[in-house]
Formats: structure tokens, C-alpha cells, sequence
């Protein structure tokens, strides 16, 4: 492989790993300070990249369409998480595993009536739809190095949000001791809801910023779903900074073992998780 | 977070009733004669298989307070091992087919539950959903092994040198059955021996049962693998009775729907696995052929099944028969 190749894949990988990590920050948080696991995380993956294609054609721009996705996404999360989710923080996992798998079939079933189930492109924005040339052969398209700027935008605003600001405290807080925050007169049940439309804000954004270089089509949650999970087990569930680390590691090993070794492309990024888990059962950050 | 709880450890007396008629009703349905019964008694197999399959998770989930989401795994290998011991021109002998392929089950499943039974809770969720989707992608990756469209299992075993042919729809209901019994009275007494009460003590408080000397790794892994084995044995009769197998075999929605069976039956009596594989079967038919928006439907019954009816069909018809006594392992506690 020579170094242009070399620089591609590396590229991609991180491209891949940062946008793995938008949706694995606000999985691991969920579960860090409410306690549930949400196997309909992916939805809200599916959900962003359909709102994308929707408003793009709607609106004639991508940009003002992220921006509109956004707010429904926020808005949605919040009223998933009042209407639904509150009520399920204090059940047993369990419980919270058939919940969202419920939601998983009822949003699928949603999307399929008001959108139906074809599959769907979004066109890369006309300023950004041009490449880098490397050597005379190959370039990179400069649409993907937006993507990967933008992510690590967001991941630092996450991280100030989380360890700079007041709210952020405050959430550190109620992961850390949730009767003890509300005792100190924290509305808990804000701040819940603020993290829970901000896990979902962020899926939607990662796929609605995904969805012009993967096209939208029914089901596309669920692959990245699992991958989250890897990502999330690697990293230390709870820990944002694991999930940064672990979102890369996976990109990393992906992308690579896709060139290197194509024939067990599929299975790298579990063996991986199976090396962390037989020397570091709890992940990498443990929270 | 609490561990989760087992209904009716010990069934009433009326239950165990209701569950010899049951039987007995499922041995006599062949005999009836009405228009349709080979579709019928096709249905009825897959759910007996699917009974089996579901009461495997329930050693994990119901008694030993494991919560697998990768159960589908072992279901399907067991299956893949028949279609690829069943050349294209003969059948092949069930004597050693059958053994091969839970054996197959079983290996995968230890190798598995070695790596994924030291973490706990939500880990333990995820761990296996993953694991099961690595062995989703090998099928699914590899051309050799039947990649996405699966393969054909040309015929069913061969047990005609005792006098049974499985060809016969009629013989495979009767093979099923005995295998659905079998398994129900093995797992019913694996869970009152002291195998099975160290497993519903790991449930019920792990740190007590290691503090008083309980390796319980090694018992959470022989659970693990013995939930395999038995979950291959229904994928074997699965691959069998279908004639067919793909990757959506081992897929994340057949670990959910496994779980969403135990749950609506009631968890930990195995009873419980085989009225919730029953009643989950029979409500997916009916909304598949109400609507093709059946996934609404579907995903409605499931969310108001976690809401109403946490405790399952057992536990709601114990409430309505008045019998509200608190739950029996929380008593004996």
C-alpha cells in the first residue's frame, strides 16, 4: 500500500470512527445517568438520515435541512423521553430491552408509511462536492473531510458542554449520585431530558450528515445499532472519553482489516471486542 | 438495578394441569380430522420448535438472571450443521446428525460464554447481542458457508431404522412433541437439582453465593453452554423442518423475539417459555395476516405487554385466579 492509499483508508477510518462516536456518546451517556439500555438508538440514526432526504428536497439545501432535522430530532427525543422513557428508568434491563425493541419495529413500521420503503440518495452540497487530488490517480472528496470536521466540532462542544459549563456539572452529578443531586435541589428530571434529546440530537445529525455518502434506506439503523454496542463495551460503558477512543479503534480496525484481510472484514471489529473483553471486562475507561 | 424475578418457580397444582391437557391436546390434534391440517400441523411444529428454543433462554434469562441477546446464535449453527451434513442425494442418519449439530452448538456456546460470562447486567446484553452478529457476518460473509441467501437442507434425517419416518409430516409433529416433553421434564428437574438452585442463586444474590463458596463462573458457563446445546437441538428440528437456512436464522430479531416469548409467558418455570412461544407465534400470524403493517402491530403488543403484563401470561392468570401470594423465590429467600 502506498502512502496516498495509505492516507485514504486512514482518512476514512477516522471519518467512520468519529461518526461511530456521535452515536456511541449519546448511547453510553444515556445509560451512564438514566440506567437504559436503548437498542432503538439506531432508529434515531435512520430517523436523521430520512429527515435529511426529506428536507433537502423540500428545502433545496442540505444545510438548512440538518438545521430543521435537528430541531425535530431534539424536540422528538424530549417527547419520547416524557412520554416513555421516564417511566422505564427503575424497571430491570430487561424490561427496557423489549421496550425499545417495540419501539424499534414501531418506527420501522412508521418510517415505511410516511416515507415508504425505497431507497433514497441526498446529493453532496454543490461547494462541497469536489475532491483533492493526491497523485493522478486518486483524490479525496472533500465532502468527508467536512464530515470528520464537523464531528470533531460536536465532540469538542460535548466536551465542554459536559466538563465547562454548569449543566454539565450538573449532569456529572446525577450520574454520579441521583438522590443526592436531587436532594440539592437539581431538577433530575431536566436534566434527564436534556440528555436524552441530546443523545438523540446527535444520532440524527450523525445520519443526516451520513446521508449523502450512504444513502438512505429502511432498516439502516440496526447495523449501526450493534456496531454502537461494540463501540460502547470497548470503551467502558458511561465513559464519553472511551467512547472516543474505542469509536476511533473501531474505525481504525475496520476500515483497515476491510483492505488487509477482506476475508474476515466482518468479524474484525468483534475480535477485537473479544481481546478487550478477556483482559478488560468492564472496557478500556471504566466509568 | 434489581435481578430479574421468576414467576411461579413451583407451578400450582391447576397449572400443571392445564399443561397436561395441553399435551394431550397436542398429541390428539393429528387425529382430528378438519380442512387444513397439514398447514396447521406445520404451524403447531414450528411453535413446539420455537417452545424448545424459548425454553432454553429461560435456563439463562429466567433462572439464572442472564439476559442473552445473541440466544439465536446457537439456533442457527445447529441448523447449518445439518444443512452441511446433509449431502444433496441421501438423507443423512439422524443418530449422529442430530448429536453432531448440538454438539456444534455446544462448542460455539462454550467458547462464547467463556468470554461473555465474566461481564454482567447491560454488558451482558450487548456482549452477546455482538457476538451473535460475528457469527451472523461469518455466514453471511462467506460464499463457502452459504453467504446471505443460505442453503437448502435436502432431506430431513434418516430414523427409519427404528420405524420413523420424518419425511411424514405426521411422524415429525409426534418427534417434535416427545422432544418438546423431554425437554421440558429435563429442564424442570435440572432446575430443582442442586445444579439448578446454585444457577436461581446466582440470580437472586451472585455476590452471597461466591461469598459462601460457589465458583460461579463455571456454573454461569455450564449454564451457558447447556442453553446452547438445547437451543441447538431446536434449531437442528428447525433446519430439519424447513428444509432451509439463512443467516436471519441467528439474526438480532429471532434473539429478541426468544426473549419477548419468555417474557410473555413468565419467566423461569419453563412452562411459562412454552404458553409464551405459543401466544407470540399465534399473535404474529394473526397481525401478519390482518395487515401488512404488522410491525405497528407488533411493536404495539410488545410495549403493552412490558407495560401491563411484566410478570407474563402466567403471572397475570395466577392474579386473576386470585392467587396474588407474593412470588415464591422472593419468599424463600
Amino acid at each position: 500500500m502506498d502512502f496516498a492509499n495509505f492516507l485514504i483508508q486512514l482518512l476514512n477510518s477516522l471519518q467512520y470512527g468519529l461518526l461511530l462516536f456521535m452515536l456511541a456518546a449519546g448511547l453510553t451517556l444515556i445509560f451512564g445517568i438514566m440506567g437504559v439500555v436503548n437498542l432503538a438508538h439506531g432508529s434515531f440514526y435512520m430517523l436523521g438520515a430520512y429527515l435529511a432526504w426529506f428536507f433537502t428536497a423540500q428545502l433545496d439545501s442540505l444545510l438548512l435541512a440538518i438545521v430543521v432535522g435537528t430541531a425535530l430530532a431534539v424536540a422528538f427525543g424530549w417527547l419520547l423521553e416524557w412520554a416513555l422513557f421516564r417511566f422505564f428508568y427503575h424497571r430491570d434491563h430487561l424490561d427496557q430491552v423489549l421496550l425499545t425493541f417495540g419501539l424499534i419495529y414501531i418506527f420501522e413500521e412508521v418510517r415505511s408509511i410516511f416515507w415508504g420503503d425505497d431507497v433514497h440518495a441526498v446529493q453532496v452540497p454543490e461547494l462541497l462536492n469536489w475532491s483533492i487530488p493526491l497523485t493522478d490517480t486518486l483524490s479525496y472528496p472533500v465532502y468527508r473531510l467536512v464530515m470528520s470536521g464537523v464531528c470533531i466540532l460536536l465532540a469538542i462542544g460535548l466536551y465542554l458542554l459536559i466538563n465547562r459549563t454548569r449543566l454539565g456539572m450538573k449532569i456529572r452529578a446525577g450520574a454520579f449520585n441521583r438522590e443526592m443531586t436531587e436532594s440539592l435541589g437539581i431538577n433530575i428530571r431536566l436534566i434527564h431530558g436534556v440528555v436524552f434529546a441530546l443523545g438523540v440530537g446527535l444520532a440524527a445529525i450523525a445520519g443526516m450528515i451520513a446521508a449523502p455518502i450512504s444513502s438512505v434506506y429502511p432498516g439502516m439503523g440496526s447495523s449501526v445499532l450493534i456496531m454502537c454496542f461494540v463501540v460502547v463495551v470497548i470503551g467502558g460503558i458511561g465513559s464519553v472519553r472511551g467512547a472516543l477512543v474505542a469509536a476511533l479503534l473501531v474505525g481504525l480496525v475496520d476500515t483497515f482489516g476491510k483492505v488487509l484481510v477482506p476475508q474476515i472484514a466482518g468479524m474484525a471489529v468483534y475480535m477485537l471486542m473479544a481481546i478487550v473483553l478477556l483482559y478488560k471486562p468492564e472496557g478500556l475507561f471504566k466509568h | 438495578m434489581s435481578s430479574p424475578t421468576a414467576t411461579l418457580e413451583r407451578l400450582p397444582r391447576s397449572m400443571q394441569a392445564m399443561l397436561v391437557i395441553g399435551a394431550v391436546a397436542l398429541a390428539a390434534f393429528p387425529l382430528v380430522p378438519i380442512e387444513g391440517t397439514d398447514f396447521y400441523l406445520q404451524m403447531l411444529t414450528q411453535m413446539m420448535i420455537l417452545a424448545i428454543f424459548a425454553m432454553s433462554l429461560d435456563l439463562l434469562q429466567g433462572v439464572t438472571g442472564l439476559v442473552s441477546l445473541g440466544h439465536a446464535a446457537f439456533f442457527g449453527i445447529a441448523g447449518y450443521a445439518l444443512a452441511f451434513l446433509t449431502p444433496q442425494d441421501a438423507p443423512m442418519a439422524l443418530w449422529w446428525s442430530l448429536p453432531a449439530a448440538v454438539l456444534a452448538a455446544a462448542v460455539a456456546a462454550l467458547v462464547i460464554g467463556f468470554l461473555v460470562v465474566r461481564t454482567k447486567g447491560i454488558y451482558f446484553i450487548m456482549v452477546t447481542m455482538a457476538f451473535a452478529q460475528m457469527v451472523y457476518f461469518l455466514f453471511f460473509d462467506n460464499k463457502a458457508l452459504g453467504g446471505s441467501d443460505g442453503i437448502y437442507v435436502y432431506f430431513r434425517p434418516d430414523a427409519t431404522a427404528v420405524g420413523l419416518d420424518l419425511e411424514n409430516k405426521t411422524s415429525f409433529y409426534y418427534f417434535t412433541l416427545v422432544l418438546l416433553v423431554a425437554v421440558y421434564l429435563f429442564l424442570r428437574r435440572v432446575l430443582f437439582s442442586p445444579f439448578g438452585r446454585v444457577l436461581t442463586g446466582i440470580r437472586v444474590n451472585e455476590h452471597r453465593l461466591r461469598a459462601v463458596g460457589y465458583g460461579t463462573f463455571n456454573y454461569k458457563l455450564a449454564a451457558f453452554t447447556l442453553a446452547g446445546a438445547l437451543a441447538g437441538l431446536a434449531g437442528y428440528l428447525w433446519a430439519a423442518q424447513t428444509g432451509f437456512v439463512n443467516p436471519e436464522l441467528m439474526g438480532f430479531h429471532m434473539s429478541a423475539h426468544a426473549i419477548m416469548m419468555v417474557i410473555l409467558g413468565g419467566m423461569g418455570n419453563f412452562a411459562g417459555a412454552i404458553v409464551g412461544a405459543f401466544a407470540f407465534e399465534y399473535v404474529m400470524h394473526f397481525f401478519k395476516d390482518l395487515t401488512k403493517h404488522w410491525q405497528l402491530l407488533m411493536g404495539g403488543f410488545i410495549l403493552l405487554v412490558v407495560i401491563v403484563a411484566p410478570r407474563g401470561l402466567l403471572g397475570l392468570g395466577e392474579s386473576l385466579l386470585g392467587r396474588g401470594r407474593k412470588d415464591t423465590t422472593e419468599a424463600s429467600e
